[in-house]
């Protein structure tokens, strides 16, 4: 995979484009940030529109606070940080002073799943898809390269309520055939019959690599972005159970709760099959993106050895 | 809005607020006594003779507004809000009643109520949020914040306070219910915050200290407040929870309970008393 030089980009910068093209677009977005500014990708704003943009020092409890007050004003705040602070940190503040509300507060949290690398287990946010798709009225998006990250952005602007999305630090190459991209719409990027991987963020690359391998042993895999765990495109991943019997899912985030969860929440009533939800158990740890995957399971040769595994049980049952 | 300029009539509508909040306590059979009735006097001074608002407009752009940061002590602010016409009077039996607008802690929707509370320490941040708005916007208004002094404990406040003395929102001016009780006990034995005035002075604001249960002091400190230039300002106001009926004053365990029948009517009785001194 890495022989052929592809054009890669984080879905931070993704974010930060189209920050700068709302700075522009769309007087009434402000942009806070709790002293992570460059690490998010909002200078380019900040340093175009700096009347807009307000600094709030290493204090995520009170940026999302603010921001729920500029949001009552009728503002449309991105308040910016780590995912592991704005999630975790900060989850009291958005719970009450943005949910309960349904606000239009639009959080950014940067720095998502392991491919953060070297800062550990503190930096490297692992639970947000779980803490954030359990309030009532977020949504929750996961963009798996920087065009969704960019189109995602510009898209939340237009949802009345708040929403997370859900960035990372790696650069990653773009989605190929990933369609037209729409939040609460799930891609299927690749198809297939034989059983359904449905991956979202950096985990998209994976499944199609994994895909690919599995064609060569005469096994299809429909492959499915699921750029948003929330609202949850329960249409597509109904229709994919059904078609192929056998579903896996795999996501950067730990295996409880989050994107994988959410799907089995809707097949266990709809159209339970044999399920496997891959993610991570435990704390991260520092290492290079690469060897992390690799440490906490998350490869294509992983998928490969899960999905077979899975295709016995399919045929077990059936 | 309802706005009364004499101290007599001001402290009339304090004792009919008091009334409010306790018929409103026992019918609910549970609620928070002491803190609704610690900051009556605030709560009346700010929305009878300093707020500009419009019950008929709750949204006007330009209008003051108000947080209540100590979310618990609703019972005061929805005695004031129908009492100015918000809404309807008949609503305030309602309170903690399934199917109600009138939830146990305040939740924006309700018309009058600018912000869900209760949760606390977070209405300063919501508040400042707000003031950096109005300055954005220019708009020529006030926000009035106020706390409990128990709520003081948590971190996020003072990292509002940080905010609002950084951004000189001279717009912003909060208030502290100094009743020095919180669930626990008294504040300084719960977790002493040491010298308190002084902590709000070194993180940059403007520090008032006013007697809360008295007109003229209050007056005098929301005059000051105004009239500040480039810092947030905090009025600490020093209260007597449970004010006004003698069995409830400083008394910690009245902090989270409401009064029983028979309590009700030996309160109504010490305010009919109230009224008939100020009457003369």
């Amino acid at each position: 995979m890495n022989e052929v030089k592809v054009k890669k980009e984080s879905t931070r910068d993704g974010f930060g484009k189209a920050l700068l093209e709302l700075g522009d677009t769309n007087a009434d977005v402000v942009v806070l940030s709790a002293d992570l500014t460059e690490s998010v990708r909002a200078h380019w704003f900040r340093d175009k529109y700096p009347d807009r943009f307000i600094s709030h020092g290493v204090a995520e409890q009170d940026m999302m606070g603010a921001a729920a007050g500029l949001a009552l004003s009728g503002k449309i705040p991105f308040a910016c940080t780590f995912g592991a602070f704005a999630s975790g940190r900060a989850w009291d503040q958005i719970r009450i002073s943005v949910a309960y509300m349904n606000l239009n507060v639009k959080i950014a949290g940067s720095h998502g799943g392991i491919s953060v690398g070297g800062d550990g287990a503190t930096h490297q946010a692992l639970e947000e898809i779980a803490l954030m798709r359990i309030l009532p009225n977020m949504t929750v998006v996961v963009p798996a390269d920087s065009r969704e990250a960019y189109l995602a952005t510009i898209q939340a602007v237009d949802i009345k309520g708040p929403v997370y999305l859900r960035l990372g630090r790696a650069p990653v190459p773009a989605v190929p055939n990933a369609g037209e991209f729409k939040i609460g719409k799930a891609n299927v990027i690749v198809d297939g019959g034989d059983l359904a991987i449905i991956a979202c963020g950096h985990m998209v690359e994976k499944a199609v690599y994994a895909a690919h391998e599995l064609a060569q042993k005469g096994i299809t895999a429909r492959v499915i972005n699921l750029h948003t765990p929330k609202p949850i495109d329960r249409e597509t991943i109904i229709k994919a159970a059904m078609e192929t019997g056998a579903v896996l899912t795999i996501e950067e985030h730990t295996m409880y709760g989050g994107m994988g969860s959410a799907v089995a929440e809707v097949l266990v009533e709809t159209a339970p099959v044999p399920m496997k939800i891959m993610g991570i158990k435990g704390f991260g740890v520092s290492g290079e993106p690469d060897e992390l995957y690799e440490h906490f399971g998350l490869t294509e040769k992983h998928l490969v050895k899960e999905a077979e595994k899975l295709l016995k049980r399919k045929k077990k049952q059936a | 809005m309802k706005r009364i300029d004499d101290t007599t009539g001001l402290k009339k509508k304090a004792i009919e607020i008091r009334r409010s909040i306790l018929s409103m306590l026992s019918a609910a059979g549970s609620g928070h006594t002491g803190g609704s009735l610690s900051m009556v006097d605030i709560l009346v001074t700010l929305y009878y003779s300093k707020m500009n608002y419009d019950p008929k407009n709750p949204k006007w752009r330009d209008r003051d507004k108000f947080i209540l940061s100590k979310g618990h002590a609703c019972p005061a602010l929805y005695a004031v809000l129908a009492d100015v016409g918000f809404f309807p009077k008949s609503e305030l039996a309602t309170l903690r009643k399934l199917g109600s607008r009138l939830q146990g802690h305040p939740q924006y929707g309700l018309p009058g109520v600018e912000v869900s509370t209760g949760s606390l320490g977070q209405g300063l941040s919501v508040a400042a949020g707000m003031a950096i708005a109005d300055k954005m916007d220019n708009i020529n208004a006030r926000i009035y914040c106020i706390m409990g002094d128990g709520e003081t404990n948590e971190g996020q406040v003072w990292e509002a306070a940080m905010t609002a003395a950084h951004y000189k929102l001279n717009n912003l001016c909060a208030i502290v219910d100094f009743n020095k009780m919180q669930i626990d006990g008294w504040c300084c034995e719960v977790k002493s915050q040491g010298e308190y005035r002084d902590k709000w002075k070194n993180f940059g604001w403007h520090t008032i200290e006013a007697e809360g249960h008295d007109y003229d002091s209050l007056d005098k400190a929301f005059e000051e407040a105004k009239n500040v230039k480039g810092m947030p300002q905090m009025i600490i106001a020093h209260t007597i929870k449970g004010k006004g009926i003698s069995f409830i004053e400083n008394k910690v365990e009245w902090h989270g309970i409401s009064p029983k029948k028979d309590e009700l009517a030996k309160a109504f009785a010490e305010l009919d008393e109230q009224e008939k001194d100020l009457v003369g």
